[in-house]
């Protein structure tokens, strides 16, 4: 019951997308890659430290009238793999979704060796492959250097 | 069956694929010498060495000439465009409508396999910053089949930088691949780092030591490699740290009749001259063994061969 209390202290919103099971403290970083900032035309909800039955505590995130672009969720997957995004019409869940977990990560992630020739002027978008996605572990296609944890995090595009 | 490939990292070879090179190399071994041949005729090749290099870019440009074809290359990255900010992509593409094979030695990792992507023709990487040199790793493992005609099963030292020692890094993995024991030998501060050490440890739990003469007795090769003065914050610590693995005949007298000596050059005082003429050494034949090994890549990519 306590549980649901503290989450009838966000506000339902009538259209747009819920990103629910953020692990704790990350929610900020989800609204640094979509961009929500100062110019936003938008109500935005966001629950920090929020208690929950699965992860003990959580972000959760509401976004009025947005709905998600894949290359958007992919960044989502990068930081939060066990987020669930719904997309929210007429204050009813229409779609559901867990964000699945990336098989390969293009353009969305910098290179955090900065000796890589991606981190020069080149025409190159960079290129990762995922060598393991529990922790997720990524590996750059160009100078082999491996990511992980914040390290990953921090060099989101 | 390497016609038109791009070598870029030494984990792009399949182990058949490996041996498929020895085969061709033992074959180049006697126009390396001076017999001469001219299957390559015609055929041009590009070496761009942005860093400077003596022996790569020499037996690169003898295996093409001895073999027939032609080199291009600059004398000083300084007089290419690139120092006029052009992108490397545009300078290969470039590169790539004059040549029939490029080679690559630049600062930064990953240039090569960049490289590749703008380029038609084949790419050779000569060494990528702290990454890959597949080359090198070959003739290394050429020279150690040579002499034991096998790459399994063998124990192998790899002493003195192993942190920042490009070529014992893809050297490390290629020898687990074979199934060789590895020792892994240097100083607390210069160790291999994690994530060479991640992929050594999917294949074998290697054995670590900061002292050569625990180990000198059990050890078929022992692959040397300079520890440069720059990694230290004082001379004193260098002249301690670099004095103990120092390769004498005193720690000769310890190791196995068989051991063979390998280092990639340049040395400067890690082995004594006087170990030069003992039969443990080989890095003289290891450098030459850059010739035949680039003569058989290139005629593969070439698709001579």
């Amino acid at each position: 019951m306590m549980v649901e209390n503290k989450e009838l202290k966000i506000e339902k919103i009538k259209n747009g997308t819920v990103i629910d099971h953020i692990p704790s403290g990350l929610g900020l970083k989800v609204l640094k890659i979509l961009h929500i900032d100062e110019d936003i035309k938008t109500s935005v909800f966001l629950g920090i430290h929020v208690p929950s039955k699965k992860m003990g505590f959580k972000d959760i995130l509401k976004i009025e009238n947005r709905y998600l672009a894949p290359k958007e969720i992919a960044k989502i997957s990068l930081i939060a793999p066990m987020a669930t995004v719904n997309k929210i019409k007429d204050y009813e869940i229409a779609e559901k979704y867990n964000v699945p977990p990336p098989k390969e990560v293009i353009g969305i992630v910098k290179c955090s060796n900065p000796n890589c020739v991606t981190n020069l002027n080149e025409p190159v978008v960079t290129e990762f492959k995922v060598i393991s996605t529990e922790p997720l572990r990524i590996k750059c296609s160009y100078c082999e250097r491996e990511m992980e944890g914040k390290d990953i995090i921090h060099n989101i595009i | 069956m390497l016609k038109g490939k791009d070598i870029v990292s030494i984990k792009d070879f399949s182990e058949k694929e490996i041996f498929e090179i020895f085969e061709v190399a033992k074959e180049m071994v006697q126009y390396a010498k001076g017999k001469g041949t001219d299957i390559l005729k015609g055929k041009i090749l590009a070496t761009l060495f942005f860093e400077p290099s003596t022996r790569t870019r020499f037996s690169f440009e003898t295996a093409m000439l001895r073999l027939g074809g032609g080199v291009l290359s600059f004398s000083d990255p300084k007089s290419t465009s690139l120092s006029k900010g052009e992108t490397l992509a545009d300078t290969i593409r470039m590169m790539d409508s004059y040549a029939d094979v490029i080679v690559i030695r630049h600062s930064y990792e990953g240039a090569a396999r960049l490289a590749s992507k703008f380029a038609d023709h084949p790419v050779i990487n000569a060494g990528d910053g702290a990454g890959q040199h597949p080359t090198q790793t070959l003739l290394d493992l050429f020279t150690i089949h040579n002499n034991f005609g096998t790459l399994k099963n063998l124990k192998i030292g790899l002493l003195g930088d192993l942190k920042y020692g490009r070529t014992v890094h893809s050297l490390a993995i290629a020898l687990s691949n074979f199934g060789s024991k590895l020792y892994l030998i240097s100083p607390k501060s210069l160790e291999m780092p994690d994530h060479i050490m991640r992929e050594i440890q999917e294949k074998q739990k290697p054995i670590v030591t900061n002292n050569i003469f625990d180990v000198i007795g059990e050890l078929d090769v022992l692959y040397v490699t300079r520890i440069q003065k720059e990694r230290f914050p004082d001379a004193t610590e260098y002249m301690k740290i670099a004095g103990s693995y120092r390769v004498d005949l005193a720690l000769l007298e310890k190791a196995k009749r068989e051991l063979i000596i390998m280092h990639p050059l340049p040395r400067v005082d890690e082995i004594a001259p006087e170990v030069d003429n003992t039969p443990h050494a080989k890095y003289f034949e290891q450098a030459f063994n850059g010739v035949p090994i680039r003569m058989a890549i290139l005629s593969m990519v070439l698709g001579v061969r």
